[in-house]
C-alpha cells in the first residue's frame, strides 16, 4: 500500500515537472518573441488613445483621441445591447414557436417544424452575411422600403417607430429608433437562429410535464386552454429556465460573429485593439475574462434559482 | 343522483360536446388554412425566384435584365472557384478528389457494418491522402495552404476537428473524473475555459497568442493553427459528453473488470469507454452537426472555407447583387449536410434503442 502511495506522488510529481518545463519553455518563448517586437506585457496601453473610430457607439460618446479602455467599454456597451435585446426576443419568439409546435393542427405544426429546421441545418454565420449584405444592397433612406407603417428598411439600418414615427431629415432618419444595419443585422440574425433553438426547449419542457396533469386539471373542470396556462406552463417553466439562460449565454457568445459584418462589439474592439498596439496576449486575456465572468455569473444565478426550487418546492 | 338525471347529463354534456367538436373543427379549419397561407406566401416568390423566373446561362448583364429572377448562371460561372477557392485551376481534380475520398469514408463510417477496427487504419489512410492531394509531392506539385479553400477546406476543418477532438475529449474527461488533484484541474480548467468563451475568442487565441508561444523564429501555417483551435473547442464541447457517458456506467463495471484481475487503463480501455463510448454516440452526432456549421466561423480569421469563398465570390465586381445567389446556394450545402446527419443520428438512436432492448 505504502509502494503505491509512493508511486503515485512520485508519478504526480513527474507530471508537474513536465507541465512546469513545458510552461516555462512556452513562456521563455513568448518572451524571446515580444522582445524582438519591442513590447512588454501589462495593460498601460490601455491609457492611450485609440486612434480610431466607432461606427455604432450605442449612445456612448467616444472619439478617437479617447483611450483604448473607453473604446473597449464602449464595445462592452454594444456587446450588452444586441445580448439583451436579442435573449429578450429569441425568448418570446421561441416560447410562441415551441407552443405552436405542440399545436393539434397538422398544417400549423409542419409550417413552424420546417422554419425550425431550416434555421437549424444553416450556419448562423451564412445567416449573418446574408442580412447584413441585404441591408447593404437596400434602398437610400429617400426610396426605403416600408414594411409595416412607421417601419423604414434603407441601407442606413431599421428605423422603427418609438415614442414618434421615424421621419426623414436631409439623407437620414430622425425620431423613432433607428438601429444601424450591422446591429440590425446581427439582432436579427441570432434572434431567427436563437428562437428556433429556445422552441426546442420549451417544446421539450413542455412536453415534459406528465400527461397525467392535464388529465386532472381537465377533470376537476379546467378548461383544455386554462390546463395549459395554469397547471402545465408554470411547471414547465421550471424545467425551462436553466436551459433558457444557457441559451442565453450561449446567444451572448455567438453575438461575437460581430466582427464578421464589423458591428463593434467588445471582440471587434479587442481585435482592432490587438491589431493596433500588438498586445494580444492582454487582449486575449481581457476577451477570455469578459466571457468568463459571463459563464460564471449565470452559473451562481442558476445555482441559487436550483436551491431555491429544492427549498421551497415552487 | 337517479339513473334518469344522470342519463340526461350525459346527453346534455354530450350535445353540447358535439357543439363544441364542431366550433373545434371551424378553428381548425381556419388555422390549417392559415398556415399553409403563411407557407405559400413565404414560398411561392421564393419558388418564382428562384425557380420560374430564373435564368441559368448568360452573363451578368442578361440577369440584371427586368423582371429576371435568381442568377444561377453566376453561381454556375463562379462554381469552382466557389468549391475549391483559390486552388490552381488546373489542379482542381485534386481538392475534388481528395472531398470524395473523405465524404466516401465519411458514408462508410455511419454504416454500423462497417465498425470494425479496419475502419481506423482506412481513416489514417484516407488522410494522408487528402493531405498528399491537396498539398502535393512527390508527381503532384506542391500548393500551399493559403491556396487552399472552399468544400475541403470546410471538410477538413469538420473530419479532423472531429477526429482530434474525440481523442482530445476522452482525455479531458478522465482527467476531469481524476482522484489526482493535477490532471482534475487541468482539464476542469482547459474545459471550462474553452466552453466559456466563443469560438471567435479561440480562433484568436490559435493564430495571435499560440504562434508568440510556440514559435522559436519559424512562421506556423496559419491553417495548421485554426486546425488546431477548432480541435481543442471539439474536445471540450465532447468531453463533457464522454463524461456524461461515463457517469452512465455502472461503477460495478469497472470493480468487475479489476476483480479479474485486469490493470485500471485495461479495464478502462476495454470495458468502461467502449460502454460509454456507445452511449455518448448520439450525443456526438449533434455536436458533429453544429460543429460542421461552426468551422464557417474561420471567415474572421482570413482563411477561405465555402462559405468565405461564396461570400468572395458575391463581392466580384463584375457580378454584383447577386450575393442571394451565392448564400443560398451555399446555403443548400450547409442545410443538406447537416439534415442528413441529424436524420441519421435519430435513425442510428432509434436502432440503439431496440437492440439495448432486445439485450
Amino acid at each position: 500500500m505504502r509502494a503505491r502511495w509512493n508511486a503515485r506522488v512520485l508519478g504526480q510529481a513527474l507530471a508537474l515537472g513536465i507541465v512546469a518545463a513545458a510552461l516555462w519553455w512556452l513562456g521563455r518563448n513568448t518572451r524571446t518573441n515580444l522582445e524582438q517586437r519591442g513590447l512588454s506585457l501589462g495593460f498601460d496601453f490601455l491609457a492611450n488613445p485609440a486612434n480610431f473610430d466607432i461606427g455604432d457607439t450605442g449612445g456612448l460618446p467616444f472619439r478617437s483621441e479617447n483611450s483604448f479602455a473607453r473604446a473597449i467599454l464602449v464595445g462592452l456597451v454594444n456587446t450588452a445591447r444586441v445580448a439583451a435585446a436579442g435573449c429578450v426576443l429569441s425568448i418570446v419568439v421561441g416560447f410562441v414557436l415551441g407552443v405552436l409546435r405542440l399545436s393539434h393542427n397538422r398544417a400549423l405544426r409542419g409550417v413552424v417544424r420546417s422554419a425550425v429546421e431550416l434555421m437549424r441545418n444553416t450556419p448562423l454565420l451564412l445567416l449573418l452575411l446574408f442580412l447584413a449584405a441585404t441591408l447593404h444592397a437596400m434602398p437610400s433612406p429617400r426610396n426605403a422600403l416600408q414594411p409595416l407603417p412607421g417601419v423604414f428598411l434603407s441601407d442606413r439600418g431599421l428605423a422603427l417607430p418609438l415614442f414618434d414615427r421615424p421621419h426623414l431629415v436631409g439623407f437620414n432618419f430622425v425620431g423613432g429608433m433607428v438601429l444601424s444595419p450591422e446591429f440590425a443585422a446581427l439582432l436579427g440574425a441570432l434572434v431567427m437562429h436563437h428562437a428556433a433553438h429556445v422552441s426546442e426547449i420549451v417544446r421539450g419542457a413542455i412536453l415534459g410535464v406528465p400527461r397525467a396533469q392535464i388529465d386532472a386539471a381537465v377533470a376537476l373542470g379546467l378548461s383544455r386552454g386554462k390546463a395549459f396556462r395554469f397547471v402545465v406552463i408554470p411547471q414547465a417553466l421550471r424545467a425551462m429556465v436553466p436551459l433558457l439562460a444557457t441559451a442565453c449565454v450561449s446567444l451572448t457568445k455567438n453575438s461575437s460573429l460581430a466582427v464578421a459584418i464589423g458591428f463593434p462589439d467588445v471582440v471587434s474592439v479587442l481585435n482592432t485593439t490587438a491589431n493596433q498596439t500588438g498586445h494580444s496576449i492582454e487582449t486575449m486575456l481581457i476577451m477570455i475574462g469578459v466571457y468568463l465572468t459571463l459563464s460564471l455569473v449565470v452559473a451562481a444565478f442558476m445555482n441559487r434559482y436550483n436551491a431555491r426550487l429544492l427549498r421551497t418546492g415552487t | 343522483m337517479s339513473m334518469h338525471a344522470a342519463a340526461t347529463m350525459t346527453g346534455a354534456r354530450g350535445r353540447r360536446g358535439a357543439r363544441r367538436g364542431t366550433a373545434r373543427g371551424i378553428r381548425s379549419a381556419a388555422l390549417t388554412i392559415g398556415a399553409i397561407a403563411v407557407a405559400a406566401l413565404a414560398l411561392v416568390p421564393f419558388v418564382r425566384w428562384a425557380l420560374v423566373d430564373a435564368r441559368w446561362t448568360g452573363t451578368a448583364h442578361d440577369c440584371r435584365a427586368e423582371g429576371v429572377g435568381a442568377c444561377w448562371a453566376f453561381v454556375g460561372h463562379k462554381l469552382p472557384f466557389i468549391l475549391f477557392g483559390l486552388y490552381p485551376a488546373s489542379e482542381r481534380w485534386r481538392p475534388a478528389l481528395a472531398t470524395i475520398v473523405i465524404i466516401a469514408l465519411v458514408i462508410a463510417t455511419m454504416l454500423p457494418i462497417f465498425w470494425r477496427r479496419h475502419l481506423v487504419m482506412a481513416w489514417i489512410v484516407a488522410l494522408g491522402v487528402f493531405l498528399w492531394l491537396m498539398g502535393g509531392g512527390g508527381p503532384l506539385g506542391r500548393v500551399a495552404t493559403q491556396d487552399w479553400g472552399g468544400l475541403p477546406v470546410t471538410i477538413m476543418l469538420t473530419v479532423v476537428g472531429l477526429g482530434m477532438g474525440l481523442p482530445i475529449g476522452v482525455l479531458l474527461a478522465l482527467g476531469r473524473r481524476s482522484q489526482l488533484m493535477l490532471p482534475r484541474l487541468t482539464a476542469t480548467a482547459i474545459v471550462e475555459i474553452v466552453r466559456g468563451v466563443p469560438l471567435v475568442a479561440v480562433l484568436y487565441l490559435s493564430v495571435l497568442v499560440v504562434p508568440l508561444a510556440l514559435s522559436t523564429g519559424v512562421a506556423i501555417d496559419k491553417l495548421l493553427l485554426a486546425q488546431a483551435g477548432v480541435a481543442v473547442f471539439a474536445g471540450a464541447y465532447l468531453a463533457e459528453a464522454v463524461r456524461g457517458g461515463l457517469q452512465m456506467v455502472p461503477a460495478q463495471r469497472m470493480d468487475s473488470a479489476r476483480a479479474l484481475g485486469l490493470t485500471w487503463s485495461q479495464s478502462m480501455r476495454l470495458v468502461v469507454l467502449p460502454e460509454a463510448l456507445r452511449i455518448v454516440i448520439p450525443a456526438f452526432i449533434s455536436i458533429a452537426v453544429g460543429f460542421f456549421q461552426d468551422t464557417s466561423l474561420i471567415v474572421i480569421i482570413g482563411l477561405f472555407d465555402l462559405l468565405n469563398t461564396a461570400r468572395l465570390a458575391a463581392q466580384d465586381p463584375a457580378w454584383l447583387g447577386f450575393h442571394t445567389e451565392a448564400y443560398v446556394f451555399v446555403g443548400v450545402v450547409y442545410f443538406l449536410g447537416s439534415a442528413l446527419v441529424s436524420r441519421y443520428g435519430s435513425w442510428l438512436e432509434g436502432r440503439m434503442a431496440t437492440s439495448r432492448r432486445r439485450a
